[in-house]
């Protein structure tokens, strides 16, 4: 299948309509509030991303004028921030409050932050990528810096006094020498300004902040903790029907025959048939169930499509070769035949990465209405304004006739880039001409979403006696280009990927290709420390001289204790690391093998993360930590069985995620660069922990593992073989 | 019907094998309990009936009348939280957060039974709860940090 939610062209738009979308966005802004101060920062300096296949692509240089988001101070003394980034967990609702707050010189509770809805923030390809922190971050805090000078030249001029007797304390401007004081709502009072951000405007420097680079609790934990907060699945609008969709046996199958007169007949049913769309709605569940059961479909047979047995082969036959999607992430440099011809050792290996599913808590969900030709639809997505254009071109309407909501959603690791729920959930309200809420199945969203891409790749590589690396030959199929690269110095480079058509419908994921290519590099790397009779964190260091990774490593094993302990019988200690999306990172991990039972154990994990400057320690921690336990899943058991276009897994019950028993301690090491520009923390943890413990493994029972997930059933029947 | 939610009366008309997951959400509009899986392997739905965690998902509503029913709504009481919600708060467990109710109602469950639970106790109790941004580590925290009250 293609992934058509992907398609480059959808979202590419003539300068005509952005310079039409900037003045509408301005206007509709500028309408909410009767005064006040405005300040709007524009993308200029910001690429647009969209995700492609499995990774972003560069989509186009965002139009100058293009506004990134808005800041207000209305009269009331209430500042609003407007952005078009939404919150998935990653707590940045509190994050990007604290940049703002700090710069005006107030509690952070004092901020509110109005995210991800069409029609009242500015457009924003999406939540992804790690963007937000080093991109919106650094824009808001331009912002509210802007507004600050603005606020003290009111003041100043108000008071006819030098701006340097003026200071901004708890939402004043206060008079160093009268102590007279204005909140800054009433000095905003009666006049309408506006702003663009002031590019070179002052910050205030890292050493000296109060609220940002502190813990801050998640801003909303109260209504989390209460039950309080409405998430879409939630939601409920008078009127409202339930929906459901019929879906086909297997992908691709498609209806031959239907009879929806049965379920129609229903009181209160609204059926929607059209090609292979059913979809049934009724004012409740039960009767949404029996109008589903009352459908009489025929689907026809699956197309003949790969298995899970055969999938590494047919990703290695069924290159895709055509111009622009071929060949990214390649690397050339110098000959690696010359390289391996250089080498005293060489290592030649095939890994295989398995399908694995994000399967956040909760499912995709949509609550669609109709009025007056105008769509509104709550859902959750990572990418509210690409929603929109889907629904756009799906009831072919203008964007302006289209509002998605993205209310703080129960997670997406890269999951929920699409709007199928959207959709689906328009489609039943348009015809039902009333409010629709839809919210799939445990298994619809295991098997309806996409995946992270399954891959095989092919690692060659040679090293000198002394550790040397001579040649580095790296092949990914499939799996896409994050994280490709080596950090290491080899004189020698080939690394090269692959896309492939893939039969089961694909996309981002938490770091992306980065889980799967820094797996393997650095099981490669620790086989070829092996070879030369190396250790594995000398041999690294020797090998690289990025100093940032290099810190990172030194940290985790430091903290770990490597070389100053030895692990106990059939345990072993093993590391790994990398950098992507900004962050460095290395985990070093320790895993118990029961020799009898084969099953494996990991006992601690320590990881060290570095993006530049903190600006929220626990959360930070809470993000690392996330990553290393989401990555522990990929890592030992998770994987995708499908069969001819069926997935045979989809249920927790079949489908192993880790559990508060599969914890090992953790211990987090922050490595805080207040010298460097802040990056995301969301995803680049993840890359790590996987051959952490793959290595560790390989230090307990010589089997040097090469797929992913590592042992979904443990280590029987590999253990005696290889120097066990 | 009559259920007993939180100290109430609610008479309720669910259709035939209707769970109380869906009686409480869809009818009473109680929805901090969640929906996540559907088979009672995710926790996100747990809820007390007389006082031993449930997956409401797995309850059918019929089964719940006569016992009493405690929500995530029920545990604040006058506008003070439940201690084990303050002990989640102070350790600011959450991310998404949509796992979170079914975690408190499971500690909740825990510590009626168990005030002092050790580690063990713990990962046995809250085994059937799925986190998938990982809180785990902090919800042990924040369950101990309760368990001091």
């Amino acid at each position: 299948m293609k992934e058509e939610i992907f398609e480059v062209t959808k979202l590419q738009e003539p300068e005509a309509e952005q310079q039409r979308a900037f003045s509408n966005s301005r206007r509709r802004f500028l309408k909410l509030f009767g005064g006040g101060i405005a300040v709007a920062f524009v993308l200029q300096d910001v690429s647009a991303f969209v995700p492609g296949p499995a990774e972003p692509v560069l989509l186009r240089a965002a139009d100058s004028k293009e506004v990134g988001g808005w800041l207000h101070i209305g009269q009331d003394d209430v500042i609003t921030v407007f952005t078009g980034k939404v919150e998935v967990g990653q707590n940045i609702r509190t994050s990007l409050a604290q940049v703002v707050a700090e710069e005006l010189r107030v509690p952070v509770n004092s901020i509110k932050m109005v995210m991800g809805d069409t029609d009242l923030v500015p457009y924003d390809a999406g939540t992804f990528g790690s963007r937000t922190t080093p991109q919106m971050g650094p824009q808001l805090r331009r912002a509210a810096a802007t507004a600050r000078g603005m606020l003290l030249d009111m003041a100043a001029q108000e008071w006819k006094t030098a701006k340097s007797t003026l200071k901004l304390a708890d939402g004043k401007v206060v008079h160093s020498k009268n102590k007279k004081a204005l909140s800054y709502g009433q000095l905003t009072r009666g006049k309408e300004l506006q702003q663009a951000v002031v590019n070179d405007v002052a910050l205030t420097p890292v050493e000296e902040w109060k609220v940002a680079g502190t813990s801050v609790p998640k801003v909303n934990g109260r209504d989390i903790i209460t039950g309080r907060h409405k998430y879409v699945s939630d939601m409920k609008l008078p009127g409202m029907l339930y929906g459901k969709i019929l879906r086909p046996p297997a992908y691709g199958a498609t209806v031959t025959s239907a009879d929806v007169s049965a379920a129609r007949a229903i009181p209160g049913v609204v059926v929607v048939h059209e090609k292979d769309f059913i979809g049934v709605a009724a004012p409740n569940r039960a009767t949404v169930a029996k109008a589903a059961d009352a459908v009489k479909v025929q689907w026809s047979a699956a197309p003949q499509q790969p298995s899970r047995s055969g999938i590494f082969s047919y990703l290695k036959k069924n290159v895709y070769n055509s111009g622009s999607r071929g060949g990214r992430g390649n690397t050339v440099k110098g000959s690696v035949m010359d390289g391996m011809a250089a080498a005293a050792k060489t290592l030649q290996e095939t890994y295989h990465i398995d399908y694995i599913a994000h399967a956040p808590m909760e499912p995709r969900a949509a609550l669609a209405h109709w009025e007056n030709g105008k769509l509104t639809v709550w859902t959750g997505t990572q990418r509210p304004f690409g929603v929109q254009e889907e629904l756009a071109k799906e009831f072919t309407i203008s964007k302006e006739n289209v509002r998605v909501i993205m209310p703080d959603t129960g997670s997406a690791y890269g999951g929920k880039h699409s709007g199928e729920a959207a959709i689906e959930a328009a489609r039943l309200a348009k015809a039902a001409q009333k409010p629709v809420k839809l919210t799939w199945t445990r298994e619809e969203e295991f098997i309806w979403a996409y995946f992270r891409p399954a891959g095989v790749i092919e690692a060659s590589s040679g090293v000198k006696n002394d550790g040397t690396l001579t040649s580095w030959e790296f092949h990914n199929y499939n799996s896409g280009p994050a994280g490709i690269r080596t950090p290491y110095e080899v004189p020698n480079q080939l690394i090269q990927y692959h896309p492939v058509e893939s039969p089961l419908r694909q996309g981002s994921y938490r770091g992306l290709a980065s889980t799967a290519n820094i797996f393997v590099l650095e099981s490669q790397m620790d086989d070829m420390a092996a070879l030369v009779g190396m250790d594995p964190l000398a041999f690294r260091l020797k090998n690289l001289q990025d100093a940032r990774l290099k810190a990172a490593f030194e940290a985790a094993a430091q903290a770990f204790g490597w070389n100053k302990t030895k692990p106990a019988t059939d345990h072993g200690f093993g590391i790994g690391g990398g950098t992507e999306k900004g962050g460095y990172t290395a985990t070093c991990a320790e895993v118990a093998v029961d020799r009898k039972t084969g099953e494996v154990k990991v006992v601690r994990a320590v990881t060290a993360f570095e993006c530049g400057t903190i600006i929220n320690p626990e959360h930070l921690e809470n993000q690392i930590l996330g990553s290393i336990v989401q990555g522990l899943g990929g890592a030992l058991f998770e994987a995708v069985d499908f069969e001819n276009g069926k997935i045979l897994n989809p249920r927790f019950a079949q489908y192993r995620v880790p559990r508060f028993r599969d914890m090992p301690a953790i211990e987090i090491i922050q490595l805080n660069r207040k010298d460097l520009p802040p990056a995301g923390a969301g995803e680049a943890p993840i890359v790590g922990i996987a051959p952490a413990i793959r290595n560790a493994i390989a230090a307990a029972t010589g089997v040097r593992l090469k797929a992913l997930p590592l042992v979904p059933n443990g280590l029987s029947g590999m253990l005696g073989k290889a120097g066990g | 019907m009559e259920l007993l939610i939180n100290g109430m009366n609610y008479t309720v008309n669910p259709a035939a094998g209707t769970s109380l997951l869906m009686v409480l959400r869809d009818e009473l509009d109680l929805t901090g309990s969640k929906y996540g899986c559907g088979e009672g392997q995710c926790g996100a739905c747990t809820v007390l009936l007389d006082g031993k965690a449930v997956r409401s998902c797995r309850v059918p509503a019929t089964a719940a009348q006569g016992k009493k029913i405690t929500t995530i709504e029920g545990l604040e009481k006058d506008g003070r939280l439940h201690p084990v919600q303050e002990a989640f708060l102070k350790v600011d467990v959450f991310q998404c957060g949509y796992c979170a109710s079914g975690m408190v109602m499971s500690a909740v469950a825990l510590l009626n039974d168990k005030p002092k639970p050790t580690d063990e106790e713990i990962i046995t109790a809250m085994n059937g709860n799925i986190c998938r941004c990982g809180t785990y580590p902090r919800v042990i925290s924040a369950i101990k940090e309760a368990s001091k009250a």
